[in-house]
């Protein structure tokens, strides 16, 4: 008895269904993927141990209390106009940095509103000075 | 005169080429997508409008604290002294060193606990000292 192998009908891998399978995993990963990047704002922290002598004209100190009250060199201001006197004492010394100082019991949410200020100010310069307890 | 108004030729989109489009689409969804490795505590971020936007989730450790004075790094609560080495850890890595420390901090949380977290990321130094306060975009 013999088998005809030759006789062969046309095999195939069928492929009509490869592209709703391609997109059924195209939906899973369309879904799953997380496009919202972090963001907020970016600052570089001082090396430990490192100190330097600054000219004191060239510091604008920044303080914060436990209420959320602020002083910009000596004289109450409010979160709004943190920016545009910042930019006025940049626009009259472009060396000033800004030391923002603030107590242990300050809200975060203060010291990022008054960090945003002085971003939007273009402050490049600022310095975090350690709370007081 | 007649005018046969219909087409001879068979019209119709061509579909031969669809699974490969499909393909690139898939093979570009899954090299971006990244899976989520921590959930991290429940926190609510301040609001602010100067914000720059980190390059990726690859190379940045997320150090989370919410207003219950909890502290937590890849979903394990942790003391603030223990910060340093995690995060001196994470900075060797020779396959994925880091480059950013994302900060998701909650907006009642009190700077004691800020500056404790900063002070620890400053004694890893390096990469560590880029920190990135985490924000929402402000509505004007």
């Amino acid at each position: 008895m013999f088998v005809d192998k030759g006789k062969k009908e046309g095999v195939e891998i069928p492929t009509s269904s490869l592209a709703d399978i391609a997109f059924l995993l195209l939906i899973f990963f369309l879904v799953t993927t997380t496009i919202d990047t972090d963001k907020g704002i970016s600052l570089a922290l001082p090396e430990k141990g490192e100190t330097k002598e600054i000219n004191k004209k060239n510091i604008a100190n920044l303080l914060i209390n436990a209420n959320g009250d602020i002083m910009l060199d000596e004289q109450p201001i409010s979160v709004r106009e943190i920016e545009n006197r910042a930019r006025d004492m940049i626009r009259q010394n472009d060396l000033i940095i800004f030391s923002v100082k603030t107590d242990a019991k300050t809200q975060y949410d203060i010291y990022i509103d008054v960090l945003d200020q002085l971003k939007r100010a273009n402050a490049k310069r600022i310095s975090i000075a350690e709370p007081e307890s | 005169m007649k005018f046969s108004k219909k087409a001879k030729t068979a019209s119709g989109i061509p579909t031969a080429s669809l699974p490969d489009i499909v393909f690139m689409l898939l093979i570009f969804f899954m090299v971006s997508t990244v899976f989520k490795e921590s959930t991290g505590l429940k926190v609510t971020l301040p609001d602010a409008r100067k914000i720059e936007k980190l390059p990726g989730k690859r190379n940045v450790a997320v150090v989370w604290a919410d207003r219950a004075g909890r502290i937590s790094i890849d979903d394990i609560i942790l003391n603030v002294e223990d910060i340093n080495n995690i995060i001196y850890q994470k900075a060797v890595d020779p396959l994925n060193p880091l480059k950013v420390v994302s900060l998701r901090i909650d907006k009642e949380v009190e700077m004691g606990t800020v500056t404790a977290i900063q002070e620890e990321l400053r004694t890893v130094g390096g990469a560590a000292l880029q920190v990135n306060y985490s924000t929402k975009t402000a509505a004007d």
